[in-house]
């Protein structure tokens, strides 16, 4: 057990509202870099929108592509945020302390990334800005709400303004320390978003039972969300989308990468912030240790997935699973999923030594989600290459440039938003930290100094 | 109300593909040229598959026309999220162009593969401008467009015997590709109509057991009927063998 530095208020204020008024040189680097392929992100839609959907890899049978595969594995990554916050916090998990805000800030992000693809995935983009938000349902003209594309963005939209609501809830006490402490512009902003905040105990109480209230409202729509979109797949007749055991596969398959991209932010948040008081081993001890849980879980569903195929004996059913599994280039992804999903990071994830290197669980975790984004690729495109008996119409997906670069612009997109958010906001929830400091207590317990959580509920 | 329905029979059927130019023009689908059968974007709203059977020296080639099957139970019909494409009391399966917006879900979840996609803007050349027929919509950019069975010459025809006053005549209409047919293998009419020619070759047909459907057992029920061929060579073969 390691002493632990104890911080004073003050100095936990200074230091994580620091990257709010210093910019160090890799921020910069980190803006210009991911500003650069956002450009190229922006470029790529621009031209698709001119041109039409021509300039992607897509045709028949190959109709959905790269931008709905990119868009389930976002939605995927969102699920951190509540995973980390809302559900660790009813457990009174401690270590979430430091992860919360930012966890919470990347579902949002991410969701809005992920709504951007279907949206720029129309053949007519204006067309669904304007005829389906809002969606018409006064007229009775338009609604069919027993497509699966009707539920998925109330699904979505129900999310993101419920973590928003969350987030902004527990953002507030923060908003008013910053509020106190800046000038000029900011001072303005953060006084809006105070919302006159005085830290009396009323508020202070107010604030808490809204933080419990919505982080066990939004638990539902958490389980709601990946289960409608991996309807939008379950409900249609393509073999091997078609199966019953998708929503829980998809959730399960959403919070195992959704914590993994958790890890790698904060192994980045402490590199590029050096908030190495605040996000420290023991965090990433404790995550890798839910990771362990999350990924054998997620190990279970995606056998499972492969048994259902196999079970019923439907020849059509196991062909497309014979070519996922067996035949060129599936084969490569299948080995993909499961070394990169499973078989590095966990036997790597079951040594404390190795859950306390920060670079380790960095590249552990990055490895999940290059598996996670194959596992969604596997799970969409071999099923529509092959779909029913009419060879004469099957045919192989080659995404193009465009595409590729709408998915890496997706990656930056999330980045960039992220990077801007901790420019104006502090990253790491200010107030949660000292009362994670006011709980934490060191016992004597014989000779050894114990770090412990004392707590009265 | 008419159930309109289609019949194929393959052994009539010799692949000249008069019933896909026929619906080319009939139905302003744009020009399909080289480049995009390479990308496999061709729209054809009805084609023609072909398959080999048998090793070389002995093959044979067999065509197969695709229409849209406008299935009763259609799965493209649920999953639109702007009721772009819905069913008519007639039982044809119909897409409107203006509410589309394209997310192609009814394509995935079409498994006959007819329902195309307008990748790019249509274009003709200047030539072929006036030869647009003024009935069928031009679809542009970005929506999805397939067979809807000449829907426009079906209220053509009950326009005109409304004027008249009178109920529509048995196989007063006909689709451009039953129409181009040179061999007559596609025949299309009311199927709740015995007198209809489609009613009556099915109940003949049916006799000879050589009806069937496309992917029949996924329950969709279509209403286009194919007629098996007639191989001489296997009904002259010794019973029990395949």
């Amino acid at each position: 057990m390691q002493e632990r530095h104890r911080l004073g208020e003050e100095e936990i204020t200074r230091e994580l509202l620091r990257p709010l008024v210093t910019t160090t040189p890799m921020m910069w680097v980190g803006f210009i870099g991911l500003g650069a392929v956002l450009a190229i992100f922006v470029f790529a839609v621009s031209w698709m929108f001119y041109w039409g959907l021509g300039v992607t890899g897509l045709q028949r049978p190959n109709m959905w592509g790269f931008m709905i595969v990119n868009f389930v594995f976002w939605i995927g990554i969102s699920h951190a945020g509540v995973m980390i916050s809302a559900i660790l916090r009813l457990t009174q998990a401690e270590w979430r302390r430091p992860v919360t805000r930012a966890a919470e800030v990347m579902t949002i992000f991410s969701l809005m990334t992920a709504m951007l693809h279907p949206v720029i995935h129309t053949g007519r983009p204006w067309r669904t800005l304007y005829w389906v938000f809002p969606y018409d349902f006064w007229r009775n003209l338009w609604p069919d709400v027993r497509g699966p594309l009707v539920w998925d963005p109330s699904a979505i939209l129900t999310y993101l303004t419920g973590s928003t609501l969350f987030l902004y809830t527990t953002m507030i006490p923060d908003m008013a320390l910053a509020r106190d402490r800046t000038t000029g512009w900011r001072k303005v902003l953060y006084t809006i978003l105070a919302l006159g905040w005085r830290g009396n105990e009323r508020q202070w109480k107010m604030q808490t039972i809204a933080g419990f209230l919505l982080s066990g409202l939004i638990l539902p729509v958490f389980v709601s969300v990946h289960s409608i979109v991996s309807w939008d797949f379950a409900v249609s007749l393509v073999p091997t989308w078609h199966a019953t055991v998708f929503a829980p596969y998809f959730v399960i398959g959403a919070i195992h990468s959704g914590v993994s991209a958790v890890v790698t932010l904060m192994a980045l948040m402490r590199w590029l912030f050096r908030f190495d008081h605040y996000i420290r081993l023991e965090h990433f001890d404790a995550i890798g240790r839910l990771l362990i849980a999350v990924g054998t879980g997620w190990l279970w569903f995606f056998l499972l997935d492969i048994f259902f195929a196999i079970y019923p004996q439907e020849p059509r059913e196991t062909e497309i699973m014979t070519f996922r599994l067996f035949e060129w280039p599936f084969n490569v992804f299948t080995a993909l999923i499961f070394i990169f999903g499973y078989f590095i990071p966990v036997p790597i994830w079951i040594f404390q030594r190795f859950r306390r290197n920060v670079k380790i669980m960095f590249w552990t975790s990055i490895l999940v989600n290059v598996g996670m984004w194959a596992e969604r690729y596997w799970l969409i495109k071999p099923g529509l290459m092959r779909k029913y008996e009419f060879t004469f119409d099957w045919n192989w997906y080659r995404p193009s440039i465009v595409e590729i670069s709408i998915v890496l612009g997706s990656f930056a997109l999330v980045g960039f938003l992220l990077l801007v958010f901790s420019k104006i906001f502090p990253p790491i929830s200010v107030w949660e930290e000292k009362e994670g400091q006011h709980f934490a207590q060191q016992l004597q317990v014989g000779k050894r100094v114990v770090n412990a959580i004392v707590r009265e509920f | 109300m008419p159930r309109w329905g289609m019949v194929i029979d393959l052994d009539r059927c010799i692949g000249c593909g008069a019933c896909v130019v026929a619906c080319q023009a009939e139905n302003n689908v744009p020009i399909n040229t080289e480049d995009v059968y390479h990308q496999r974007r061709a729209i054809a709203w009805i084609r023609l598959e072909r398959y080999w059977e048998g090793e070389f020296p002995n093959v044979k080639a067999r065509y197969i026309p695709v229409p849209c099957m406008q299935c009763t139970n259609a799965p493209c019909e649920p999953v639109c999220p702007v009721y772009a494409t819905y069913h008519t009391t007639e039982g044809i399966n119909m897409q409107v162009y203006n509410r589309c917006i394209g997310t192609r879900y009814c394509s995935i979840n079409c498994h006959w593969h007819v329902r195309f996609f307008n990748f790019w803007e249509p274009k003709w050349p200047d030539s072929l401008k006036n030869q647009l027929n003024p009935d069928v919509t031009v679809r542009s950019r970005g929506v999805m467009e397939k067979c809807n069975f000449c829907v426009h010459r079906i209220v053509k025809a009950e326009q005109k015997a409304k004027v008249e006053g009178r109920a529509l005549r048995t196989d007063e209409v006909t689709t451009a590709c039953a129409q181009a047919c040179p061999t007559n293998a596609i025949v299309f009419g009311d199927l709740d109509d015995p007198n209809s020619a489609v009613s009556q070759l099915l109940a003949q047909a049916e006799k000879e057991h050589r009806v069937y459907r496309l992917l029949e057992d996924l329950g969709t029920d279509p209403k286009v009927y194919y007629l098996k061929k007639i191989d001489i060579e296997a009904t002259t073969a010794p019973a029990g063998a395949h």
